[in-house]
Order: C-alpha cells, then structure tokens, then sequence
C-alpha cells in the first residue's frame, strides 16, 4: 500500500521520473550517504485503513472518562486551570471551519483577512478583559505566557529578581522555573498564608525586582489583593505581572484597572474543549508603553492599495524571523486556532453573557462549598472570598477522595501537591464549579463525598 | 408617490410612521468578495444577545452576597451584543475572505502546506478524548496515556531516537526544550559551555531559542553547494561549544551532504547535534536523524504529520533524545507500565515542565491517527512524492528563475527572482502577490536570508502533477509578463482580485491601531 493521500498514479510517477532522468525513486535520494540510508523499512505498527483506525480509537476511547453526560462521564468538580464551561453548537460549528483550521500564518496578509480579522477583534475582546491596550494574537498557554510575561518585565526593568506568589499555578510556576534556567532569571517565592499570598516579608525587606507575579484569582481559588502587589511592584521598581482569570473579568474588576502593568492568563475557560489539557490558549496583555517588548504576534489595522480598511501583522521587528538572537521571544507558530475560538465564544457570550457565567459559576461554587463544608470533617482551607473555586481539607488525602468518587460518576476536583509541599494546602482538595453545574449534581456529590471518607 | 402625500387626501391609509433603527449595522450586506466586513463592534446592539445557559435550581444569590463589593466591577466589561445568527454570518463572511489548504494549492516553502485528512479532526473532535479533564487520575485516562505512549515510541522509531517528550507546544518550544536539555546535559559532567553554533541559512527561532536557552549564538556560513562549510564550522568548534542546531535538510532544500563529518567534528569536542526537524518530510522512512549522529530531535509534526495550522497554530513540537539524554527529558512522561497498564512518571533528572499541562493533546492526537493511515510504507511514500513533487517543479523553472545551489532537492526548492528583478524590476513580492491573483498561495519569499529574491517552494506530496504543472504555468506567466510589459505590468499591481489589495505594512507600524478601541 502506498501513502493514502497522494494522488500520483503509477504512470504519473514514472513519467515524472523519467523528466528527471531518473529510473526509480530511490535515486530521488542519491544525495544522503549510502551508508546512512535506512536498509529496512521503519518499525512502525502496521498501516490501517480510515475505519480500522476509527475502530481502535473507539477501543480507546473507551478507556477515558471524560466529563460531561455520555457513557463513563464523570461530573467534572475539577478546574485547577481548566474548567469545563459551556461551548455552544455555533463556536463548536464556526471555530472548525476549514478556512481557519487549514490557513497557515496570515504571512499573505490579501488572502488571510479573515484569520486577520479575527485576531484583531480577539485583541481587543482581551485587552479590555485585561483592562490594558494591548493584547498579542495569542500564546501557546497559561504556563507560556506568565513565563513571556515575566520575561517581557525583565527586559523592561534590567532586573533578573522575580517575587512570585505561591498561590500561582504550581504547573506554572514549575515551567517558569525550567526556562529561569536558561534565562537566568532569580526566582524568589513569596509564601500564602491562609489561602492568599503573605506579602508582609517582601514588603519589610523590599529588595528591587523585576517583576511581582500574583495569581488572580490565585490556584487555590481565592482572590488575590491586587493593591498590596501593586504596592510591592512599587517599592521594589517591578512590574506587576497577573495571571488571571478571563472569567472572573466578568464580575471582578479588571486587573489593569487594578494596577496590573502585564495580565496573563490561560483562555481556555473561552469556549475551548478540555482536551487532555492541551491546544488551550495563552492570552497576553500589556501596556501601550511596553508594545515594542512585545511577545508573538500582534495584528494591526491599515489600508490596502486602494485606501480601503484591512489587516496585517505588525510591529513585525520584534520578532524572530528578522531580529534573530536579539528577538523579544522565541515563538512563531501560536495558538490562533484557539484565539479565534475564543473570539467567537465572547461574542456568543456578549456583556451580559460574560457576566452570566461568571455570577452562575460563583452561585454554583457558592453552593458546593457551603453543601461540602457541612460533611463533618470537611474544612474550608481559607475564610477568604473565593469566585469559582476553592479548596478543603479533608479527613482523607484529596487523591482517595478522587479516586472513590470516580466510582460514583465524579470527577471531585485535583489534590493540591505538586508545588505545595510542606505547606498547609497540601494534601487538599480543590473544587471547581462552573455554570454546568446543578444542584442536584452539587447534590449528589456531596453525598457521594460524605459517603467517601467515612 | 412622494411619502410627503397626505395621507388624508385621498382616503387610502398612509403608510405607518416607523422609528429609525439606532446602533449596530445590517449584517446582510452581501459581501461574499471584496466588501469590507464590519467588526463585531459595529454590529453590536446593546442588549442584543446568543448565549443561553443550563438550568440549575441554584439559589440565585446577588454578587455582593458572593463577593464582597469592594472586588467588584462598577461596570461590566464591554463586549459585543450579537444574535447567534450575526454572530454566524459575521464569522461565516470572515472564512470567505481567507485562503486555506482545503481550497488549493498552498506551497509555502518551510511549511509543508500538506492536505489535513479529514479523519483526523473527527478524531480529536470526538467527547471520549476532547472532553477528558487533563487532572483526571490516570485510571480514568488509560486510552488518552496509551495514544501517547504509542506516539511516542512512532516519532522514537521515525527519528532513530531512544525517548520523546510530547510537551512542547510548537516547534520553537521544542528547540528551547532542546537547548534545555543540551544545558543540562553539560551541566551533569561539570562542564559550562557557552556558546551554541548555527549555519546563517537557519530559521528565525533557532538563533531567538539560542538566546533564550543562555546561550551565544554562533553563525557559520553555507558553502558554494549550499551545506555548512566544514573550515568555518571546525574554526568555530572549541570546548566552549555545547552544540550546534541544523535542519536536514536544511533550509535550502538541501541534504547536508557532510552531515558525518559534520557530526563527527561536533562530537570530538564533546558538544551535541541538535536536529530542528521542520524539514522531515523529506527524509521520512529514508534517513533517520539517530543514524546521522543526532543527539536531540524536535519535530513539527504541523507541518510533517499534516495536523492543520488554524491559521497560525496550534501545532506540537515534540523532542526526541538519545539514550544518554533520556533523564534530563520534561516530565511527567506517559509510561507504559509491566502490567500493561499505563500511568504517569518522573525521569531521574528532569530540567521539568514546559508546558502547563501534557502539550497539545488533540494535536498529538491527529498525529498519531495520521501515522497509524500510514505505516512504514505510506510515510516512505510521503517523502518519496514530497521530494520527487519538488524536483519536478524545480526543473519547470529552470531558466526563467535563478537556480542558485543547482543540485538535486529534498521536499522543497529555493529559486531566486534576482535576474529577473535585474533585467525587470520584477521582485519575489511581486511573484507572490501575482500569484495570489492566479489561484495559488504564495511560496514562501525572503527566506532563506542568503538567498536573493528568494522564493521558497514546497509543494508537498498532496499535489497532483496537475497542479504542479498549473503552479509552475503561472509562476512562468508572471516571469513572462514582466519581461514582455515590464515589472510596472500586472505583477506590480497585483493583487486586484483578493478580498484586499496589497496591504500598506509600514502604516500598520507607524500609526498602530491593534485593538478595536485604538481606532480614532
Ligand atoms: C526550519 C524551521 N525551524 C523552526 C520552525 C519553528 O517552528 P514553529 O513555528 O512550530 O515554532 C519553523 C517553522 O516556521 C521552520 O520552518
């Protein structure tokens, strides 16, 4: 069997072969070493026709559970940076559109106008979320994007120090800490106490930095307050660096009006599929002032040759392809797939729409905690205010909660560890609920979990 | 009849006064072509909405009794207000205003623009994998680790490499990944080097990751056949070097013909070959990188495994090692455990994450469906057609365009428009733009950056000889038209018959307007 999508017939291959003056395909490759050509054929499993390989990805699929009401669906409690919101037929049905799923870059800015466009209105559907002027076209994810964040404010201070909260999240902070080692940056970790970052230390002792990072709300579900960072990036000459969330953007007041000089975060809460984790979408905001710093793309508004309104890429200097070694950031191919998706799902949404799934999930939130501190032996970790999420201390470790409760069809939420070592958050559990979920789930769950570390 | 008539005057009911309709625009506008599509700012009407939501039989607290005041926004954020029917249009008149791989031929050069099986995207659209959270325990995701692993051990098999990790992102994330590693290799035998070395026909992020991984860069410069040239490579080696990057082939089309000495001489002074593997297309099933002498491997599997670039990404960039680098790999890795189950695992001296959670999974995803239709066999005979496709063309133009390294190509070809802007006027923009016009993407232009006028030509397996011969028909017809009327002729007026005419870039960048509320 030959490579199922290429059209050349037999009689076509030879005929172009022998164009080239050649007699066999082989000789296409005459240039690489004899001695370095493979002799036998690669080990690979065999090749399959189209509905074989569907049959073995039903088999697989199989042995997920993934979230939602299908067979094996948990109800998912689980968040810790993806959340299981609401994505409609019409984003599901605009966003798999050949024309935006199969475009390369928009490097041919005539025929890319609708990605281009797309992107424009995406940058300023985030930019207002940030409540900043500006935001870029989209970076790999969350993790991707605190770590241009904090890169973009070194650059813009001189100063290699970093002060980041540990009610970041610990993934996030686990992927800033791997790049620090090539970028050298000095990351300090500032404590939480109770829930919410402890920032009477860096404040008695305020050492210069570059950067202050603080998550909004934080990974524990609390929020965050954003004066006291502001103060700290203010003593020590940083820039405040948020992670936050694009939901919480539809009740809370946005983090640029709050003091926030970059706003990173994670959109896949923006109409993106759960996915394993992954193509999620890092959204990037900054300050007019700090545009040229820039990372990834940046679209922007001009005229074509007969004065009439279209989109290019901009501010094109910053980037690899033409400064090189000396470029802001290292990325090319982003995540514009999911920043369109996401453009398209805030339209679905609307003002009020933004809004609504903020205040239904805080409602929803609201009433899983109060249903799961009431089990005897449950405990809130913090008393404080919290949007969708929060975290418990159980009677058990969180992980033999989750796992009992996966026999009862829930997903309970993710065991605080990694990154929280030593600390009174370890070994918690930490509850997501968005506007999905109901009260008879809510319910359900805390009967399940009551049942569950008796 | 003037609406002016009285009404009264003639016994017949005059037509009703009706009140203008304020805010937003029509959005029916028939713009299927060139019309301009208003933003989703302009059709906005306040209180106009799509979004509809669960019944929850939640109590519907106010927000103070949710969040104390003080957090609250005074105003909510604006954003537009639109029926679920503009919201469709608006999109929908987007998607006719831009060019895809579904709808031709798209040879840009570097990119491998191959046809996206359609398989695929069921695929990674389908709940029992797009719907798994990524924390859920391993048990629950038992399907999601087992594609995972079996990618890994196929892009393993692929490149001739012992481990992989899937994490990276994209292809840029690979080689900072991979750098990472090379860092931490050196750093395991006490050893601190500095420097890193790239050949001048390199991409972009290679010298940008360079930079980024701690590291200097070092160029050195291509010989008269289009390779690394070996005396400045060996000059440039010392035991300050901790690796070199190279694409093979690399970014001329170009196989490294002296890739054993080349990987000989960067071994002897205990640096690594780093391998940015954008350009395997050519070589799958032919060559392996682990048989060149390659130490690490990142792969663009949107490029070469023919998952779509959505307009610009997502993509994967996975890494592959060679056994002495396995332990320094990202984690957790997906494992493959004795009982045949599988779970999650740590390697003994992991740089760590770089990615927030296991990578771009639906895109691993479409790889693993792409390479499973394939086997062996296909995947030779995608790098036998890619490369058989390329030479093809690459003899239609000789002798209209510049051949400047003139020797047999891998996946792709770089010709040159420099005589031709010699004797014309006629520059590798304006072939790009004219060729839009005429039905085809553009190649890839100005890259390499030691090419002249470079056009950079990839057509990939997926093209008929058809549309190979249509695509060099027109790539002649606009050489041929500009040394019959000039280069002031049709190829400096293009494009006139895409949603836009040539775009003024320098404008964008003097008077920048990047948002919607940036318009004055
Ligand atoms: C030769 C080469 N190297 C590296 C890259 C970077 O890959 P990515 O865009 O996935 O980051 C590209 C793609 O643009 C490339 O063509």
């Amino acid at each position: 069997m030959t490579a199922p999508f290429v059209p050349h017939t037999d009689a076509e291959v030879a005929a172009m072969l022998g164009d080239l003056g050649l007699e066999s395909l082989d000789e296409l490759f005459a240039t690489i070493p004899a001695a370095l050509r493979l002799a036998g054929g690669l080990d690979l499993p065999p090749q399959q026709s189209e509905a074989d390989v569907v049959d073995r990805l039903v088999d697989l699929g199989e042995h997920n559970r993934p979230a939602g009401r299908c067979a094996g669906g948990l109800v998912c409690f689980a968040g810790a940076g993806a959340y299981d919101h609401e994505v409609p037929a019409a984003v599901r049905s605009l966003a798999s559109r050949s024309e935006f799923v199969t475009a390369y870059t928009p490097y041919q800015a005539e025929v890319a106008q609708g990605v281009l466009q797309a992107l424009f209105e995406y940058q300023t559907m985030i930019a207002r979320l940030a409540g900043l002027e500006i935001a870029n076209g989209s970076l790999y994810d969350g993790a991707a994007s605190l770590v241009e964040g904090v890169n973009l404010a070194v650059a813009a201070t001189g100063d290699r120090r970093v002060l980041c909260s540990a009610g970041v999240n610990p993934r996030w902070r686990a992927v800033l800490a791997t790049f620090s080692k090539g970028s050298g940056h000095d990351v300090v970790t500032l404590p939480l106490r109770d829930g919410v970052t402890d920032w009477s230390a860096a404040v008695a002792r305020p050492a210069s930095a570059g950067a202050v990072v603080v998550g909004f709300p934080n990974y524990l579900g609390c929020i965050e307050d954003l004066a006291a960072a502001r103060d700290l990036a203010d003593r020590t000459g940083a820039r405040l660096v948020v992670c936050a969330d694009p939901i919480a953007s539809g009740l809370l007041r946005t983090p640029g009006s709050l003091g926030a000089d970059v706003v990173v975060g994670e959109g896949q809460p923006l109409g993106i599929a759960l996915g394993y984790g992954g193509p999620y979408l890092g959204l990037f905001a900054c300050r007019a002032a700090d545009v040229r710093r820039l990372p990834g793309r940046l679209v922007g508004e001009t005229v074509d040759a007969d004065g009439k309104l279209a989109y290019v890429t901009t501010l094109r200097a910053r980037e690899q392809d033409i400064r090189r070694e000396k470029a802001s950031s290292n990325v090319c191919t982003n995540q514009t797939l999911m920043a369109v998706t996401a453009a398209i799902q805030l339209g679905w949404l609307g003002t009020s729409g933004l809004r609504e799934i903020a205040l239904r999930s805080a409602r929803a939130a609201r009433y899983a905690h109060d249903s799961l501190a009431a089990i005897d032996g449950v405990e809130p970790l913090s008393p404080h205010p919290y949007l969708r999420e929060f975290a418990l201390r159980l009677p058990v470790d969180a992980e033999v909660a989750i796992e009992r409760l996966v026999d009862e069809g829930y997903l309970a939420g993710v065991a605080v560890r990694d990154g929280f070592a030593g600390t009174d958050a370890e070994g918690c559990l930490l509850v997501a609920a968005t506007e999905r979920r109901t009260r008879g789930e809510i319910d359900g769950f805390a009967a399940s979990l009551e049942k569950a570390i008796r | 009849m003037s609406s002016q008539t009285d009404p009264a005057s003639n016994g017949q009911p005059g037509p009703r006064p009706i009140s203008a309709v304020a805010g937003g625009r029509a959005s029916s506008a028939p713009v299927v072509g060139r019309d301009t599509e208003p933003t989703l700012f302009e059709l906005s009407v306040p209180g106009r909405h799509a979004a509809s939501f669960r019944t929850t039989q939640i109590p519907e607290w106010a927000a103070e009794e949710l969040v104390p005041a003080q957090y609250l926004a005074e105003t909510p954020v604006d954003l537009p207000d639109v029926s679920e029917r503009d919201l469709v249009a608006h999109f929908t008149r987007l998607t006719h205003r831009q060019y895809s791989v579904d709808l031709g031929a798209y040879p840009l050069g570097s990119c491998t623009m191959k046809y996206n099986p359609k398989v695929c995207d069921e695929a990674a659209s389908a709940a029992a994998f797009a719907n798994v959270h990524p924390a859920a325990p391993p048990a629950c995701t038992q399907g999601w680790l087992e594609v995972l692993v079996e990618l890994e051990e196929s892009l393993c098999a692929i490149t001739g490499m012992s481990a992989a990790t899937l994490q990276p992102a994209a292809g840029a994330a690979g080689e900072l990944t991979g750098l990472l590693l090379m860092r931490a290799y050196h750093e395991s035998r006490g050893e601190d080097r500095t420097r890193v070395i790239i050949p001048d026909s390199a991409h972009g992020t290679n010298p940008a990751s360079v930079t980024l991984g701690g590291y200097e860069v070092t160029t050195v410069g291509t010989n008269d056949r289009g390779g690394v040239d070996l005396d400045s490579l060996r000059a440039a080696l010392g035991p300050d070097v901790a690796g070199i990057m190279l694409t093979n082939p690399n970014t001329l089309g170009l196989f490294e013909e002296d890739i054993v000495e080349i990987a000989t001489a960067v071994h002897e002074v205990g640096a690594l070959l780093y391998y940015d593997g954008a350009n395997l297309n050519a070589i799958l099933g032919v060559v392996r990188p682990g048989d060149m002498g390659f130490d690490i491997v990142h792969l663009n599997l949107h490029k070469t495994f023919a998952t779509p670039h959505g307009g610009g990404g997502p993509g994967a960039g996975p890494v592959a090692v060679s056994a002495r680098l396995a332990d320094f790999l990202p984690g957790p890795r997906p494992a493959r455990l004795d009982d045949g189950r599988f779970a999650w695992a740590q390697p003994a001296a992991s740089i760590g994450r770089i990615h927030g959670w296991h990578g771009n999974a639906l895109v691993l995803l479409r790889a693993w469906t792409y390479i499973r239709l394939h086997g062996a066999e296909g995947l030779r005979g995608v790098a036998e057609t890619a490369v058989l496709n390329a030479n093809w063309l690459k003899e239609k133009l000789r002798g209209t365009f510049d051949l400047p390294y003139d020797r047999p190509v891998m996946h792709e070809c770089v010709v040159s428009a420099e005589s031709l802007d010699k004797a014309t006027g006629l520059r590798a923009l304006d072939v790009a733009k004219r060729l839009l016009e005429l039905g085809f993407h553009s190649p890839t232009v100005y890259f390499p950056l030691i090419v002249h006028e470079a056009l950079m030509i990839e057509p990939t397996e997926t093209e008929s000889p058809q549309t190979l011969a249509a695509l060099a028909d027109a790539l002649l017809l606009v050489a041929r038209e500009a040394t019959e009327e000039g280069a002031a002729g049709e190829a400096r007026q293009a494009p006139r018959t895409t949603p836009v005419r040539r775009v003024d870039e320098a404008r964008a960048a003097r008077r920048l307007v990047a948002t919607y509320d940036q318009r004055s």
